[in-house]
Order: structure tokens, then C-alpha cells, then sequence
């Protein structure tokens, strides 16, 4: 593999801080060196000027639907849409067929991610089998198989005897417990957040505190089991404070956040637009904002697209119909940066860090760095371009985006894993 | 009007008072016998009845066939919509037929609009889910605007399970546009909160006393068993404390009238005494229902191109 020398970028690194016009040179499918006007010879020049060189971006929340639902979404087809939008790699929720809850279906993963995907994968085990919440999952075996986190992501464990017991056992191999919070007694049968909005669209709703008994729950069993909890796509602002005050008791529970909760609420959902059906789902405005000041306050740890293809026949049905989920890589950047950054909000490397060493830290992944050894894997992104997004040219197999036709500053440009540009922005991708 | 006819929410004030200054016309008595017009000659229009109904799709039809339209009406039972076609599919189905407005009656909110997404050809909503049905506002305003002289500042109770009845909420929408003062009434699950920030003017008591007293209008609504999840209240307690008897019109202005959507559950929300009552205006609402939906009809179709008819999916 030649030498990559990435020149002139704006080169920023949470960690360490580093914010620097800068040249990065890349050798063997790592960073050798960062510093200005660097000399490579034989090296292949990349000209960086006006884009901002991050660490590669990690989504903890993908569903890549491969094995069992190859046609909404595979492998290979996600992690190409995760690399246009900047994400070097993913993490793949377990809710496939068959559902990820042995060694076996690891390795599986792995071993397909290792011939088609683009970006690194890794792989969430389920909590239980099956997902079923009757039985725990082999857990150790999926942890030493390659698994970074376990989770039963949308069918969350009612039975809190045993979360607690799925919590103890994690806690023991120093594995996360990513949850979905939802208690499905309060939320059955529900459409939309339940508010103003659904009771005028006739719509059933899902109360904030279907999310808000459930997050009371999982904070009490991380306290008392000691494990390390991930709350996923936290939509409500009651939820948030109370991750808030655990975290404020020292409680090793961290959360993230998704860009269409940043960007949209309930009142956008009066045309039935199914492209904004999703759980949790689209909450009031009020919930909205306090999303962006938890991420302004630092309550949040990451943002996380829960990237959930369906294809376009699931979604043109009546609205009770549809299935919940929208897809998210290729747009969460620009959201992100428009809720966030251009708002002035947060800076720039406020929001890199809730795309690198953020979700890193969640899952206790060394990586997210930008340091001579670190693993060649860049993110770059030009945060001034102008563009707009056409789902129709998504490299995702599944089209349902509540964004399609948005207008957006900021995008990302080049995608670099171990060393190699798996991704370029197109001239007539705008 | 835009194209069809989706919700009341969205309609201007003027166009809800052209529409039933229109109906007035199309009313028995004023046009007697009936000659039928010829206003829609050559028009098609398909009654597409994804659930049960008498009333609404019988008067469309009927309002249809006296504006000289061709009406085709499609059930559920009987049909490919029983036999598991997709709506994606009969909205194709439905445009190969190119007719010029498609009145739609569907179980899940929303279908209505679904259609009028992907459709180029008006679309009138007869009634989806529990969202919206707005020629039955049409229909009780103007069955109001027959014993009042205006809706400006009536008082309407409106009674029963609201959570669940595109009724109530059509008639929320239209007669807060004419700043009636409008009290919900129904047992607390089935008359949630949210429901009084939907529309200016609207509050929501527990209790049908105060929601009946001095009321001009005292609309029930079905207690819609089929849309209820669970039991939203205790079986057999819904007659004694919602249920509309005649000790209660007492409570109401002297000349109050009662309505009814219909189908009536005597003995469930309101007594055969009531319901047979010189009150209950029940059998205006349904005679009304044919006037106000040719007027509906004829502000769709009447002035329109035919442009439509060449419609395609988009």
C-alpha cells in the first residue's frame, strides 16, 4: 500500500486538542506523522485545503439488516452510505434474522464485513435470545467473538429481573449495555409522540413516559449492579435529566442522541409523512431543544444515527402501517452540523469529539485519536459546502429519509480507513 | 377550494359558510320533487369504503347521482381491498379508472392524505380513523345553522368517546373557526387532555352536568367499542355517568337540540327517550347529509377542468 499524505487540512483532535493547519502522513495503514509542510516521496498526495481532517467517525447505532433483511439494507450497501457520510466505522445492532445472539453469528458478521464492507464493523450482540427477554444470550461468547456491546435494541427487556441479571453479567465481562428504553405496556399500539399533535391527527400516541419509566428503571439497575449503561436515542427531555443527575452521581452510564430528534419534532409530522415515523418517536419541541442544550451542556456522550433502512414498499402504506425507523449516515454530519455548529451552539470540535472519541469512550474503544501508531482511519469534511441531499442517489438500499431534499452547510468529502480512501464526494454530488 | 376535501382543519371560515349557504339550495323542500341536475354530467367519482357505512356512502352516492355524476361505489367486502390488496396497489388500480374525485372512507388516519400525495385527482375524505370527518361537520353545522341563526359563540357540549371519533374532532375544528364555545365531556381516558389545545375555545370536563348546563347544543358521540385498545372504564359505569338521559336536558337551554352521528347505541350514550325526543334533530343530521355533500361535490367538481382525469401516479 503507498504512502498517503493527507496535506494543508485543518487538522482537529478532541483528544489531544490539536487544531492546526497541518499535513498527515500515512503509512501502511497507519499515521505516521502530523505536522506542517510534511515530505513523503512516493507518497500519493491528497489536497486537503478548506476541509477540516477529523478522526474517522464511529455511528453506535447502525442496523445494517444483513443477515435475514439484505433486501432494505446489506453490509456492504450500509457501511458505502455510512462512508458518504464520513463514518469509518459502525456499530451493527443485533435485530437481524437470525438475531446476533450467539459467537457464532459474530463471527458471521465479521467474516462479512471482513469481504464487503467499506468501513470497520462491529458488531452489538443481543441481550437475550433471540431477543426474546425470556432467556440471556451467551454474552461471554459473543464478547470473545468480537461483540463491543450488548443490547436487545427494540424489543427491550421488559422483565427487570432480568436486566438486572443480563446487567450483572456484562458488568463482569466489561461489556456496555446499550438500551433501548421503552416500556412496551405504555407504548403499544402507539404511532407518535402523544401530545397535541396526535390527539389533532387522530394518531395514537407514545407517551415521554414510556421512554422515562424505562430510562428510571435501567438507571436504578446500573446503580445497584454497577454496570456500565448506554442509553440509546434518548428523545425526552425528562429521560435526559435524569441521565443527567446519574451522571452528576458518578454513575458510569453515558447516552446518545440521534440528528432527526435534533432537527425535527412532533408538529413536523401533520402531512403523515411516514419518512418521520420512528421510535422513539419525533418528540414536542420543547424535548427538542433540550437535546441540543444536554449536547451544549455536555450531558451527552454521542451522537448516533439509529440508521434503520426500510424499503419503499413498507413505507407506502398507511401511516399505522409503516414500520418505525428512518435512515440517518449520510446526513447525520450535516445535521448535525446545522443544529449544532452553525447555530453556534457548540464548536466545532465539540461536535467531533460527539462523533469520535465520544462514542470511543462509550464503547472502551482506544480509538478516535488522531496520533502517530493510531490506525489510519480519517474523517473529512468541508463544514462550509453547500449541498442537497437527493435520497434517490443514496448509497443505502433503503430511501426513507426525512431529509431528502434538505439544503444543508457541511458535508463530508473523504472517508479514509486503515489507510485507504474508501470514499470520495463526487463533483455532481454537489 | 383547493382539490378535494381532507379535514376541516385546514379549511378557511369563508369556504366552510359558501358551503353550507350552497347546501341550503340542495335541501328538501326547497327544490320539490327532487329534479335531478345535470351540474356533473360525464363526471366519475368513486366511492372507495375501506369500512362499514349506510349513511355516509348511501348520501354520497345519492348526492353524486343528483348532480347528474356517475358514482361507482367500492366496499371493502367483496372486493380486492378484502382480499389483501395494498392501498399502494388500489390507488393505482383507482387512477387506471382515471375518475375525477375519489371519496374515501378508511380505518387508519391519515389514508385520506396518503392518497392525495400520491393521486393528482381530488380526494374528499368521508371519514379516516380517528382524525377527521368533515362532511359530517359540514352536515351538523348546517343542521344547527336550521334551528340558530348563527354558530358565532353557541355553546356546544360535546359528549362521549372523543379520543376515538373523527366526529368530534372535525366539529371541534369547524365550530371553534366560528368561536363556539366548545366543552368535551367524557370519561378521562377517552377525553385526554390534549384534546382542548386542538382548537381555540375548547375545554374538557369529567363531569356531563356542567358540561350539558346551559348548553345550546348537545352533540353524542358512538362509544366506538372496535377502536378501543382496552377497556379505557369500567364496564356497565358508561350509561350511568355519560350516558344522555332526560333528566339532563333540563340542565340545557330551554330550545337545546341533540344530535347524534349515528349509528345510535340507545341505552348505551343516550336514551331512546332522548333520541326520540322533540330534541333530537338525529334525522335532520341524516336528511342534511345528502344537501351538504352536493354541495361539497359541486365546489370540487362543478367548475374544475377535466384535466384531472388524465391523472397518473406520480
Amino acid at each position: 500500500m503507498p504512502k498517503l499524505l493527507i496535506r494543508n487540512g485543518r487538522v482537529m483532535d478532541p483528544a489531544s486538542g490539536y487544531d492546526a493547519v497541518a499535513d498527515v502522513l500515512i503509512k501502511s495503514g497507519l499515521i505516521v506523522r502530523i505536522g506542517p509542510n510534511l515530505h513523503a516521496t512516493g507518497a500519493v498526495a491528497f489536497d486537503a485545503s478548506g476541509l477540516v481532517v477529523a478522526p474517522g467517525f464511529l455511528d453506535l447505532h447502525t442496523h445494517l439488516r444483513e443477515p435475514g433483511f439484505e433486501h432494505a439494507e446489506t453490509i456492504e450497501s450500509g457501511t458505502r452510505a455510512a462512508a458518504a457520510g464520513g463514518f469509518t466505522a459502525v456499530c451493527a445492532m443485533p435485530n437481524t434474522n437470525p438475531v446476533n445472539d450467539d459467537a457464532a453469528l459474530t463471527r458471521y458478521i465479521l467474516e462479512q464485513a471482513e469481504r464487503f464492507a467499506v468501513t470497520q464493523v462491529f458488531p452489538v450482540g443481543a441481550i437475550t435470545e433471540n431477543s426474546e427477554g425470556e432467556r440471556l444470550a451467551a454474552i461471554g461468547s459473543m464478547k470473545a467473538a468480537g461483540a463491543v456491546a450488548v443490547s436487545d435494541d427494540g424489543r427491550p427487556v421488559m422483565n427487570a429481573r432480568l436486566m438486572r441479571r443480563a446487567m450483572e453479567f456484562a458488568r463482569a465481562f466489561d461489556l456496555p449495555v446499550i438500551e433501548h428504553c421503552e416500556d412496551l405496556n405504555l407504548s403499544a399500539g402507539g404511532d407518535m409522540h402523544e401530545g397535541e399533535t396526535s390527539a389533532r391527527l387522530g394518531l395514537r400516541g407514545i407517551p415521554s413516559a414510556a421512554e422515562d419509566v424505562m430510562v428510571a428503571r435501567d438507571l436504578l439497575l446500573a446503580e445497584s449492579t454497577g454496570a456500565r449503561l448506554h442509553i440509546a436515542h434518548v428523545s425526552s427531555a425528562r429521560s435526559l435529566a435524569m441521565i443527567a443527575q446519574a451522571k452528576a452521581r458518578g454513575l458510569p452510564v453515558t447516552c446518545e442522541v440521534t440528528p432527526h430528534h435534533l432537527a425535527l419534532c412532533d408538529a413536523d409530522l401533520a402531512g403523515y409523512d411516514s419518512h418521520r415515523k420512528m421510535k422513539p418517536p419525533l418528540r414536542s419541541s420543547a424535548d427538542r431543544e433540550a437535546l441540543s442544550e444536554g449536547i451544549a451542556a455536555g450531558v451527552v456522550d454521542a451522537i448516533a444515527t439509529d440508521h434503520a433502512p426500510h424499503p419503499g414498499s413498507e413505507k407506502m402504506q398507511e401511516f399505522e402501517k409503516c414500520p418505525f425507523g428512518v435512515i440517518g449516515l449520510e446526513t447525520a454530519l450535516a445535521v448535525a452540523l446545522r443544529v449544532l455548529v452553525h447555530s453556534g451552539r457548540i464548536s466545532l470540535m465539540r461536535l467531533i469529539e460527539l462523533f469520535t472519541t465520544g462514542p470511543a469512550r462509550v464503547l472502551g474503544l482506544n480509538r478516535g485519536r488522531l496520533e502517530p501508531g493510531a490506525a489510519a482511519d480519517l474523517t473529512l469534511f468541508d463544514p462550509e459546502l453547500v449541498w442537497t441531499y437527493d435520497v434517490n442517489r443514496s448509497l443505502s438500499k433503503s430511501k426513507n429519509s426525512p431529509f431528502d431534499g434538505w439544503t444543508f452547510r457541511g458535508a463530508a468529502v473523504a472517508t479514509v480507513v486503515k489507510g485507504r480512501i474508501v470514499w470520495r464526494r463526487s463533483a455532481e454530488r454537489g | 377550494m383547493p382539490r378535494g376535501l381532507l379535514g376541516i382543519e385546514e379549511l378557511e371560515r369563508a369556504e366552510i359558510e359558501a358551503i353550507l349557504e350552497r347546501a341550503k339550495a340542495f335541501q328538501p323542500g326547497h327544490n320539490q320533487p327532487f329534479a335531478k341536475l345535470d351540474t356533473l354530467r360525464g363526471r366519475l367519482i368513486v366511492n372507495l369504503f375501506f369500512e362499514a357505512s349506510t349513511r355516509t356512502r348511501t348520501s354520497f352516492e345519492i348526492a353524486a347521482k343528483r348532480l347528474g355524476a356517475d358514482a361507482v361505489s367500492i366496499t371493502a367486502a367483496g372486493s380486492s381491498l378484502a382480499k389483501g390488496e395494498s392501498l399502494v396497489d388500489t390507488l393505482n388500480t383507482l387512477a387506471a379508472m382515471r375518475p375525477d374525485a375519489i371519496v374515501i372512507r378508511h380505518a387508519a388516519s391519515g389514508a385520506p392524505h396518503f392518497l392525495a400525495r400520491h393521486l393528482p385527482i381530488p380526494i374528499i375524505n368521508a371519514g379516516d380513523g380517528t382524525h377527521e370527518h368533515p362532511t359530517q361537520a359540514l352536515l351538523d353545522a348546517r343542521t344547527i345553522l336550521d334551528h340558530r341563526p348563527t354558530l358565532e359563540g353557541l355553546r356546544v357540549a360535546i359528549i362521549g368517546d372523543i379520543a376515538h371519533s373523527r366526529v368530534a374532532r372535525s366539529n371541534i375544528f369547524l365550530l371553534s373557526k366560528f368561536q363556539a364555545d366548545i366543552v368535551l365531556c367524557g370519561p378521562a381516558p377517552l377525553a385526554p387532555p390534549e384534546l382542548a389545545s386542538i382548537a381555540p375555545g375548547v375545554r374538557i370536563t369529567y363531569d356531563m352536568r356542567e358540561a350539558i348546563r346551559e348548553a345550546d347544543v348537545i352533540m353524542m358521540l358512538r362509544v366506538q367499542l372496535e377502536r378501543q385498545q382496552e377497556a379505557a372504564f369500567p364496564a356497565g359505569e358508561y350509561f350511568q355517568f355519560y350516558g344522555l338521559r332526560l333528566e339532563h336536558l333540563e340542565l340545557a337551554r330551554p330550545d337545546a337540540i341533540v344530535m347524534h352521528p349515528g349509528p345510535i347505541n340507545r341505552g348505551r350514550e343516550i336514551s331512546s327517550e332522548v333520541a326520540d325526543s322533540q330534541r333530537s334533530v338525529i334525522l335532520n343530521q341524516v336528511e342534511n347529509g345528502v344537501a351538504v355533500r352536493m354541495a361539497v361535490l359541486e365546489r370540487i367538481l362543478g367548475s374544475s377542468c377535466r384535466s384531472s382525469s388524465s391523472a397518473t401516479v406520480a
